[in-house]
């Protein structure tokens, strides 16, 4: 090396930043988006030929373009929403649940199962409330089953959370080929096409209006229970230390348990919204991974419930216009998930620039 | 420049963010010189040598080693400068030998030797006067084998600049004045010796010169000979201040907490408390010392139910109705539950006794929010709290919805300490609570664990510093390997008395 490399500073060095102020916070993320924008379209002409304008036009027409479309996209918001909300508890108390996905599936399996094997025994509303019970248990059993082997003897969670979706999934595909129909052909269809029994009532003439309001429902309750109630507060000082937890005289172990029960049962709803209130039967893709997305959710929101209303909000967006560029510039589908991962990727990326920032050499007068 | 001097600073600027850790320092090390670097906790002492030794990259300012400018980019480049850090926390691999360690990311050509590498070992530690066994696995080491271990380590790589980061926090006085003697061998070998440290008596009987920084700030340089430590404590706080201790007379003695014969074997089967007794009583302040991880936590846990126990009682009696409770394997709540005033200062405060994240008023809350059958928090008297608090005790804060986190340690100590007596508690227990304060807030807790003596709590203090536990305890009890060496008046003993007492169950490796 010469000696003049020898005695330069390296070229840039990261440092933290202590602060930053709330609008230019806000104009980092805005130029994460638009760069995420700008990378999506040189995308688009490099690989397709199209127009990026044209691209881009879709992918709003695909989100908001008709009446249709935006209602679609709030009954998505609201179900991304309310998984997202039942995971938090558990990630804000440092419990890494991965298993919302088979926590909402079983539950949406749960609540097909009172739909099938309840109908005409039980009157519509007390069917409706099985299902509802029946959903909201069985999502509370799949997750406290992690929890307990947590609390006592310290198993790691990550895995045991993700295991459990895949047992989930195995048992919505084995009462899929045993309650076909028609038989053999290896789905359940439509449960109670003709008389719509246990579906949830229309409400307003619109489709999906009683789910999202459920969800905004749930939404104020989540950020009323973990600022102001006790058991919030109790989530909290485990989630930061369970030191702390242990030496104020917080039973953890008792913590972790009640707040996986109401993670869990809250996914048990989101199956239990999915399949009595739009989709009226089960299938493997029922839950369709916002089980995996809802935790990116969250953690973007810094797990504020008001907050996930807006990020769920633009991952919906962005995947329901990515479908339509798909299908309009007669691409395949995977050039739509392309094109969301690009965004998603600037949009974490950036929280990167939040946090520290970066500090090139001076220019030295010498 | 300067004809002899091994390592000279120029202007050295280092920000973390908005804080500035250093600004504008100079100071220059000569060759067989011991300088000390005097300054409190948070003044940048750490931040400064971390820049020498490739840690840290300086925002400004130069280097010059023997009058040659130099770029510490990387711990590789101070090797090759051979500067040689000895951290405050050892970087060793505990199930090696001390030679394995020694040589361990040495990227020496030729043959793995390991019989070459243990001779070298002795020989140099023949030359300064280490003891050291070459071959002796690490975690069978007490702390000051160690950091032989750490500082033959770096004279191995033939480093001739050697900086010491506070190393005499974990040594008994006897320790201590073993490792000066090492150290001004070789710095008569013409080594260059920098050793960083806060406690004023080390600097006057150790070191040649003295340089001082006060947040940050470069204060100055002034040799030992010709100072003291009233002039080294003005520069170092910035004004004058007097270091007393009213210590008054234990009045009203009654026994609070009678602890017998306990016993506990840690997770990893190592008995870490044998058979301990002594009695608390309430009116007195009573000092507990000893080397670090001799069982004081473990001690001090165990009494706050976090630590159970294999033998043994802690019987609390209670002031009020005279009867006699067994705290042992009780958890916190139900000894809370019992109407035992107990508060607990433990050792990692923002670990334990606070959330870092969360403001001053949810840190109130921690002791009082299961309050009241409503599901929901009250925020009101906590508030109240945080607010007085603050007043009370002067905490330096933007407000009281600032994280604790933000805080600096004094201040994070204040809240701690200050909501911890606010239950006016019977029996109070402290560990380590001045350990990174400065000056003026450490007399400001030593203060308030007086008045709670005074109002007739039994308080328990684990120190490190002797002097201070001489000068505030009424009684001090010296534990050893997790077992009670001796309990001796502290009006009528020295730090020597102390330091055999602690060492005392490994007498036949000491004593010169």
């Amino acid at each position: 090396m010469s000696n003049e490399v020898k005695h330069r500073e390296p070229l840039f060095h990261i440092a933290k930043r202590s602060s930053i102020v709330w609008w230019k916070a806000w104009l980092v993320r805005l130029g994460a988006i638009v760069l995420a924008f700008f990378f999506s379209a040189v995308l688009t002409v490099l690989l397709t030929g199209e127009n990026p304008l044209d691209v881009f036009s879709s992918l709003i027409k695909g989100a908001i373009g008709t009446n249709r479309r935006i209602w679609v996209l709030f009954q998505n918001t609201a179900m991304l929403l309310c998984v997202a909300l039942a995971v938090t508890p558990a990630f804000k108390m440092k419990f890494w649940n991965i298993g919302a996905e088979g926590q909402a599936l079983i539950g949406a399996m749960a609540t097909a199962a009172c739909m099938i094997k309840l109908t005409g025994v039980l009157p519509a509303p007390l069917l409706i409330l099985a299902m509802f019970v029946a959903s909201v248990v069985s999502g509370a059993v799949w997750a406290v089953i992690p929890a307990l082997f947590k609390a006592k003897w310290n198993t790691n969670e990550t895995l045991f959370t993700l295991m459990m979706n895949y047992i989930a999934i195995q048992i919505v595909s084995y009462f899929s080929g045993e309650w076909a129909v028609p038989k053999g052909s290896g789905k359940i269809g439509i449960i109670n096409g003709d008389t719509m029994e246990g579906w949830l009532p229309v409400i307003g003439g619109k489709n999906y209006l009683l789910n999202i309001l459920v969800v905004a429902a749930i939404t104020v309750g989540m950020y009323i229970y973990l600022k102001y109630s006790k058991h919030g507060y109790e989530i909290a000082v485990v989630g930061e230390s369970q030191n702390t937890a242990r030496y104020i005289g917080i039973n953890v172990k008792k913590v972790i348990i009640r707040t996986m029960i109401i993670s869990g049962a809250l996914c048990g709803v989101a199956g239990f919204l999915l399949v009595a209130g739009t989709d009226h039967t089960v299938t493997r893709d029922t839950i369709a991974g916002r089980g995996f997305t809802a935790i990116m959710v969250s953690w973007l929101a810094k797990f504020n419930p008001l907050y996930m209303v807006l990020t769920s909000l633009l991952i919906v967006f962005m995947e329901r216009g990515a479908i339509q560029i798909s299908t309009s510039c007669g691409l395949n589908n995977s050039f739509s998930e392309i094109i969301t991962g690009i965004i998603i990727f600037f949009i974490i990326g950036c929280e990167f620039f939040l946090n520290y920032q970066i500090k090139f050499r001076e220019k030295e007068g010498k | 420049m300067s004809g002899n001097a091994a390592i000279e600073l120029k202007n050295i600027t280092k920000v973390f963010g908005s804080i500035v850790a250093n600004k504008d320092v100079c100071l220059t090390v000569n060759r067989g010189e011991i300088l000390s670097i005097l300054g409190e906790n948070g003044s940048g002492k750490t931040t400064l040598m971390n820049m020498i030794s490739g840690i840290y990259f300086p925002d400004h300012g130069q280097i010059f080693i023997d009058g040659e400018e130099v770029v510490i980019r990387s711990p590789k480049d101070a090797f090759k400068y051979k500067i040689g850090m000895i951290h405050q926390h050892f970087k060793l691999v505990d199930v090696f030998s001390a030679t394995e360690n020694i040589i361990l990311g040495l990227e020496k050509k030729g043959k793995y030797n390991l019989k070459a590498a243990a001779a070298e070992v002795k020989s140099i530690s023949e030359k300064y006067g280490f003891e050291i066994d070459p071959m002796k696995k690490i975690h069978e080491m007490s702390v000051s084998e160690k950091q032989t271990v750490e500082i033959i380590k770096v004279l191995f790589r033939g480093a001739d600049i050697l900086i010491l980061d506070e190393p005499t926090a974990v040594l008994t006085p006897q320790e201590t004045q073993k490792l000066f003697k090492i150290l001004r061998r070789m710095r008569d070998d013409g080594k260059a010796i920098i050793i960083i440290t806060h406690k004023l008596h080390e600097v006057l009987s150790l070191s040649d010169r003295v340089s001082v920084l006060r947040k940050g700030e470069y204060i100055g340089t002034v040799n030992t000979a010709e100072t003291d430590e009233a002039q080294l404590t003005e520069m170092m706080v910035g004004k004058k201040i007097s270091l007393n201790i009213d210590r008054s007379e234990p009045k009203e003695l009654e026994e609070r907490l009678v602890v017998t014969g306990l016993d506990c074997i840690n997770r990893e089967g190592v008995k870490v408390l044998d058979n301990v007794s002594f009695t608390a009583y309430s009116g007195e302040l009573l000092g507990i010392a000893g080397i670090a991880g001799s069982g004081q936590r473990e001690l001090l846990e165990a009494i706050a139910g976090l630590q159970s126990l294999n033998e043994g009682s802690i019987i609390y009696h209670d002031p009020k109705t005279g009867k006699e409770e067994n705290l042992r394997n009780k958890t916190p709540r139900q000894i809370r539950d019992l109407g035992v005033r107990l508060s607990f200062v433990p050792e990692d405060r923002l670990g334990m006794g606070l959330v870092g994240s969360m403001d001053i008023i949810d840190n109130m809350m921690l002791r009082s929010y299961r309050k009241g059958k409503s599901m929901f928090l009250e925020r009101k008297a906590p508030k109240d709290l945080a607010m007085q608090i603050i007043e009370d005790l002067s905490v330096v804060t933007p407000g009281a919805t600032t994280p604790v986190r933000q805080l600096s340690g004094g201040n994070v100590q204040k809240v701690l300490v200050g909501r911890e007596i606010s239950s006016s508690p019977t029996v109070l227990m402290a560990a380590y609570p001045v350990r990174g304060l400065d000056i003026n807030s450490s007399y400001l807790i030593y203060n308030l664990l007086n008045e709670q003596k005074e109002k007739g709590a039994a308080v328990i203090f684990v120190g490190e510093d002797l002097d201070v536990l001489i000068e505030l305890c009424d009684r001090i009890l010296v534990i050893g390997s997790g077992s009670v060496a001796g309990i001796v008046d502290a009006r009528n003993t020295t730090k020597e008395e102390i330091g055999l007492l602690m060492t005392k169950s490994k007498t036949s490796e000491k004593e010169e």
